[in-house]
């Protein structure tokens, strides 16, 4: 019986890790060359979205958890970097830290209300706490409002490296989204991630086989909710304000494009996504509610024909998970 | 002057009658959404947007072919009803069998579609619909003053919510409807068309809200973001009230329409959150929701 179990698992891993660092390895690098080419300040904010990304699609890639409210954690990490960075004068490596930690403290909260239901209703309870949370920003003293926390100092990290010279900034947000990624890919490839599959493709018999899908997905749910706060905070400092455009419900809308549009349940996915509609977006904008209309018929058109995404295809076409 | 719990009783009244509005517009979402959860297994996010266009549909009609509300009331349902026809034979029908989320995510994208064309079109601050001339005024009762036309959104959104809950549970067509939530094949097998059925019911859902947003545009201004602001509050309440009974829906909607309206007297600045509280409290408690059946 054991063996019979085993071999399909040998099997399995054999052919994800196949290969997977080099591609890696050389997005890494492009992402190392490119601000030398592309405008920076552009990059670093689809460096944050492409690592927001990444951090959602661990939730409905991989445990198959589709959340309506991400930007929650985004937002509110946002929130708290932005203030202990301005209000307490803490160097950007704690704010950052400090609205991860936030995040991951919201997300046990929803996560523990959230998993109590599953699918439609999982996605809805997100969308609605979310929305809760937008209400109470909103109001509150702390946020500024309708203004949001603006002219947030980027300080030095460690004392050491001045954030405000644009290049220095660009490497550091590249070397967080990195290891973001990196932590993403070494959950999805332990043994964790393998029972987090196993709980997608078939609950009941992960039960029976004695897990507790809940705690793993509670587990699951912090890290991601952590992970999106640590590309929050992260762009807090980048652009040194805070506001309610990343709690917004369109925020949460956004990721979803994002990782649909380039792959769910894809490494590299996310990534692909965040730069496509960041850049969209960056040609858009002026066009206004257009871009709106563009993100809806961008939906329509990948759920109906484009369900696998851009690495999904790719990934098909070439015979190799990516 | 009269007053409950250091509250001027008018104040209280006013709100309340408030809460009631708003209570009778979720009642009338969430029951269109309940009965197309049932059928079609989808979330229909774009249930904001087709009441957005309901409300729409109903201006055109006022300012380019000078039909008054009662035309509106008829048409605009109609017309977005259709709407909604065309794009279940067109889109969602390609879905039926997938995972239920893409159902969300295809509706969610329509919904962008259509809020930004209104946006587009015509700003975020709306257009103001006059109230009918037959419902200008009000009665004074005395204790209050009660206006004529939030009376008759009350009475009317009860009658529709009344006659939607005894055309499912008593009539031959409702039955033909529960039997086919609970096994589409076995009654294809009988005989009933089935794929039309579920078209009509996703017609009726969405010809629901379109009512709903006619009813609401001389209340609040006509604007694009109307639905999208609604729909999020409704998606709480269904969640309150668990998916699978219309009376529960009807219910659920009603009360905590007027929930919000005492929070307002009471709490003001809770107003907004209060039904998302009560959804993280339902969950705690009793996570299958209030009316919810086992799942």
């Amino acid at each position: 019986m054991t063996t019979v179990k085993a071999a399909p698992r040998a099997e399995l891993k054999a052919t994800t890790f196949r290969g997977q660092k080099a591609p890696i390895a050389a997005m890494i690098a492009i992402f190392a060359v490119l601000p030398f080419v592309v405008y920076p300040v552009f990059l670093m904010k689809a460096l944050c979205f492409a690592l927001f990304a990444c951090a959602f699609n661990l939730l409905i890639g991989y445990v198959g958890l589709l959340s309506f409210g991400h930007a929650l954690f985004l937002g509110s990490a946002g929130y708290a970097a932005a203030h202990a960075a301005k209000v307490w004068g803490a160097p950007p490596e704690l704010a950052i830290l400090f609205g991860t930690a936030v995040a991951a403290g919201i997300g046990t909260v929803v996560g523990v209300l959230a998993i109590r239901r599953q699918g439609i209703y999982f996605a809805m309870i997100t969308l609605a706490l979310a929305q809760m949370a937008y209400f109470v920003y909103l109001r509150a003293p702390f946020t500024g409002g309708e203004d949001g926390i603006q002219a947030v100092p980027r300080g030095r990290l460690f004392g050491i490296l001045n954030l405000q010279d644009t290049t220095t900034m660009y490497f550091v947000v590249l070397a967080i989204f990195t290891a973001g990624f990196l932590i993403i890919y070494r959950t999805i490839h332990s043994p964790f991630g393998q029972v987090l599959k196993a709980i997608r493709e078939n609950e009941p018999r992960a039960i029976s086989l004695g897990y507790k899908p809940d705690h793993y997905k509670l587990i699951v749910f912090v890290l991601s909710a952590a992970l999106s706060g640590l590309a929050g905070g992260t762009k807090a400092i980048v652009f040194q304000l805070a506001s309610l455009t990343d709690v917004d419900w369109r925020t949460s809308g956004e990721v979803i494009l994002m990782t649909l549009l380039g792959g769910m349940g894809t490494i590299f996915g996310p990534v692909a996504g965040a730069l496509v509609i960041i850049t969209l977006e960056n040609y858009l904008a002026q066009l206004g509610a257009w871009f709106t209309v563009t993100e809806g018929l961008i939906f329509v058109v990948c759920v109906l024909t484009f369900r696998r995404g851009i690495v999904g295809e790719l990934s098909r076409w070439l015979k190799r998970p990516l | 002057m009269t007053t409950v719990f250091g509250v001027p009783l008018q104040a209280l009244l006013g709100q309340l009658l408030v809460g009631l509005i708003n209570g009778s517009f979720y009642a009338l979402l969430s029951l269109g959404l309940a009965i197309i959860f049932g059928l079609l297994n989808i979330v229909n996010f774009a249930h904001g947007a087709f009441y957005t266009t309901g409300a729409f549909v109903g201006w055109f009609l006022l300012q380019y072919a000078g039909i008054p509300y009662w035309g509106a009331l008829v048409i605009s349902p109609l017309v977005v009803g259709l709407l909604g026809m065309a794009i279940e034979r067109t889109m969602l029908k390609r879905l039926y069998g997938l995972d239920p989320l893409y159902g969300l995510l295809l509706t969610f994208g329509l919904a962008l579609i259509i809020q930004g064309l209104f946006l587009n079109q015509f700003g975020s601050s709306g257009e103001v619909y006059d109230i009918p001339e037959k419902l200008t005024g009000g009665v004074n009762l005395g204790f209050m003053f009660l206006p004529n036309y939030r009376a008759w959104v009350i009475g009317f959104s009860l009658i529709l919510c009344l006659v939607t809950w005894y055309t499912t549970e008593k009539t031959r067509l409702g039955s033909y409807l529960r039997a086919a939530t609970e096994n589409p094949n076995l009654v294809q097998a009988f005989g009933i068309n089935v794929p039309r059925l579920v078209t009509l019911t996703y017609g009726l859902g969405v010809g629901l809200a379109a009512l709903a947003g006619v009813m609401a545009a001389p209340i609040y201004r006509v604007n694009p973001l109307m639905g999208s602001d609604m729909i999020i509050v409704v998606f709480a309440v269904v969640v309150i009230g668990g998916m699978g009974s219309i009376m529960g829906s009807i219910v659920t909607g009603f009360g905590l329409g007027v929930i919000e309206g005492l929070t307002k007297v009471f709490y003001p600045e809770a107003s907004n959150v209060v039904v998302f509280v009560i959804m993280a409290l339902v969950l705690l408690v009793k996570s299958g929701g209030l009316f919810g059946r086992a799942q």
